[in-house]
């Protein structure tokens, strides 16, 4: 029975390791302290689980198991330093008083993962700083994993991660939600941050697999969860995009796990329920006036949703709602969107020409997705002998595998 | 939690007209961080003008006029505050009137029991 057990603890571990993470950073009050008392909870776990049975609440377990861990460790270090001694019994007075008031210390845990994420995009952290840790501390996600996802070196995120850590702790940034009065402010970096999160698993940047549906369902909870907390137009936007572009993610890819583009989507395959939450909340947030960035890409992500299929799509309010976009937050992406909304609704020539421009500036000569757009608007004009040279471009700068494997797919196209 | 606020501005606004106004707010500051127990010591400084550096060098003391790097912002004070994290530090620095055109740099202590200020 020893199987079984231990793939619960790895099943555990998956759903709860980083909440269990949370709560023990809040008890223990240190990052490094409170991760070698995560794996310590799930090395004991593995040992326990097998002969005592998986207990009824396992992230409470783990939780409790870490926190007596971690005191245990630090009482027996206490005699090569005095200072762990005190901390020690500091500690073990915080666990008897949770004890003796039978308040699960595992309870509140999501107001935990809130405390976290607020820490790791705390603005005294570098940005890029901010979502190597988020990722790292709040999502799981290993140090290659986030290197990949940065396009940097592993000891370069490593290096980021250890200086966040030891800023937060030496300058004490506090783990906790911040006041009303910074809130606000607080929120613009949480929300870029969730969206990194969701990206990543909407469309991992790496390796042989398009979506890794555990990392986005994850941005959304979280999103909901800053909604629930700050209910501001732009969290319900950021929301909404999330929710819409998750709606479409069965249709995204073939059985045989090749990326399908929205024109070519099976649109009986998305998310119905998804996407009315998804509208109904761009409604909420586009009636406040209110709105930025977020809400306006949700926006257009609603009105690819309502079209029944890619013809009938309002391509024209597509391209007004980029054009307001562009006004909000100008980027050469967006530019990008813009112009082939345009070639939808005026033709792929006037699409092409606003591309070529959009290239002839540089900022997207290493973006895949851009000279693959211009490589299909190309294609659809006729001109072959670009096209391909569009195509082969895209797919030396591509690096996911379904991504590749369409591209070489539409390149075969070509004949 | 022990943190330097040090309060860095170009001399022409720091010392300008609004000088009287800055003493007045930051007087009203003092007495709100003293009165949450928060505050232990803060004080402008007089231009750098009036600054003297010093440096050991082969045991042969070395004196010079002004400051030791020459920079468009100067500082122009402190405050030494204790609060509970650097939340609580910022919020104060945002209080601090330079703030608004210069610019507060939060440092936290090094807490060595024997060099505290008692």
């Amino acid at each position: 029975m020893a199987a079984p057990v231990s793939d619960e603890v790895a099943a555990v571990y998956r759903a709860e390791s980083r909440r269990v993470l949370a709560t023990l950073i809040r008890l223990l009050g240190d990052f490094d302290v409170a991760e070698e008392a995560l794996h310590e909870a799930f090395a004991s776990a593995v040992e326990r689980w097998p002969v005592d049975g998986v207990p009824e609440n396992p992230r409470a377990w783990l939780v409790s198991a870490g926190r007596f861990k971690a005191i245990d460790g630090m009482r027996r270090r206490a005699r090569f330093d005095a200072s762990m001694g005190e901390l020690a019994e500091r500690l073990e007075a915080d666990r008897r008083a949770d004890e003796a008031k039978r308040e699960l210390a595992a309870e509140g845990v999501e107001d935990d993962r809130l405390r976290l994420i607020f820490t790791c995009c705390h603005p005294a952290l570098p940005p890029e700083a901010r979502l190597a840790l988020t990722l790292r501390e709040v999502c799981g996600l290993t140090t290659e994993e986030i290197a990949s996802a940065f396009l940097s070196p592993p000891p370069t995120i490593a290096q980021r991660i250890v200086r966040a850590k030891a800023k937060i702790k030496s300058a004490k940034i506090p783990f906790k939600v911040p006041s009303r009065a910074d809130l606000p402010d607080r929120l613009d970096g949480v929300l870029h941050v969730i969206y990194l999160v969701f990206t990543e698993g909407y469309s991992a940047s790496a390796g042989d697999s398009v979506t890794r549906a555990d990392l986005s369902a994850e941005a959304i909870r979280l999103g909901r969860l800053v909604l629930e907390l700050l209910p501001e137009p732009e969290v319900a936007g950021l929301l909404a995009l999330m929710l819409l572009q998750e709606s479409r993610r069965a249709a995204r890819t073939s059985a045989a796990g090749d990326l399908v583009l929205l024109d070519e989507q099976d649109r009986s395959l998305w998310n119905r329920e998804q996407i009315r939450e998804g509208r109904a909340l761009v409604e909420r947030a586009l009636s406040s006036g209110r709105f930025g960035p977020y809400t306006l890409q949700a926006a257009i992500a609603a009105v690819h949703a309502e079209a029944p299929d890619a013809a009938s799509t309002d391509w024209g309010q597509i391209v007004a709602l980029y054009g307001l976009l562009l006004r909000a937050a100008p980027s050469p992406i967006i530019e990008l969107n813009r112009a082939v909304a345009v070639a939808m609704r005026d033709g792929p020539a006037a699409g092409l020409e606003l591309v070529d421009d959009l290239m002839t500036r540089g900022e997207l000569s290493d973006y895949h997705l851009a000279h693959s757009a211009r490589a299909d608007l190309l294609r659809r004009l006729g001109k072959t002998a670009e096209a391909r040279a569009a195509y082969d471009r895209a797919l030396s700068l591509a690096r996911q595998e379904p991504e590749r494997r369409f591209l070489q797919r539409r390149l075969n196209e070509l004949g | 939690m022990k943190y330097l606020l040090l309060i860095y501005g170009t001399e022409t606004e720091m010392y300008g007209p609004h000088r009287q106004e800055c003493i007045e707010r930051s007087s009203k500051l003092v007495e709100d961080l003293d009165a949450k127990g928060q505050f232990i010591s803060a004080s402008p400084l007089q231009p750098v003008a009036t600054a003297t550096s010093v440096r050991v060098r082969n045991g042969k003391t070395v004196v010079t006029d002004g400051p030791f790097a020459e920079t468009r912002e100067a500082l122009g004070g402190y405050y030494l505050v204790d609060v509970a994290d650097l939340d609580e530090a910022i919020a104060i620095a945002n209080q601090i009137p330079v703030a608004n055109y210069g610019t507060v740099e939060i440092r936290p202590l090094q807490e060595i029991p024997a060099l505290l200020p008692r």
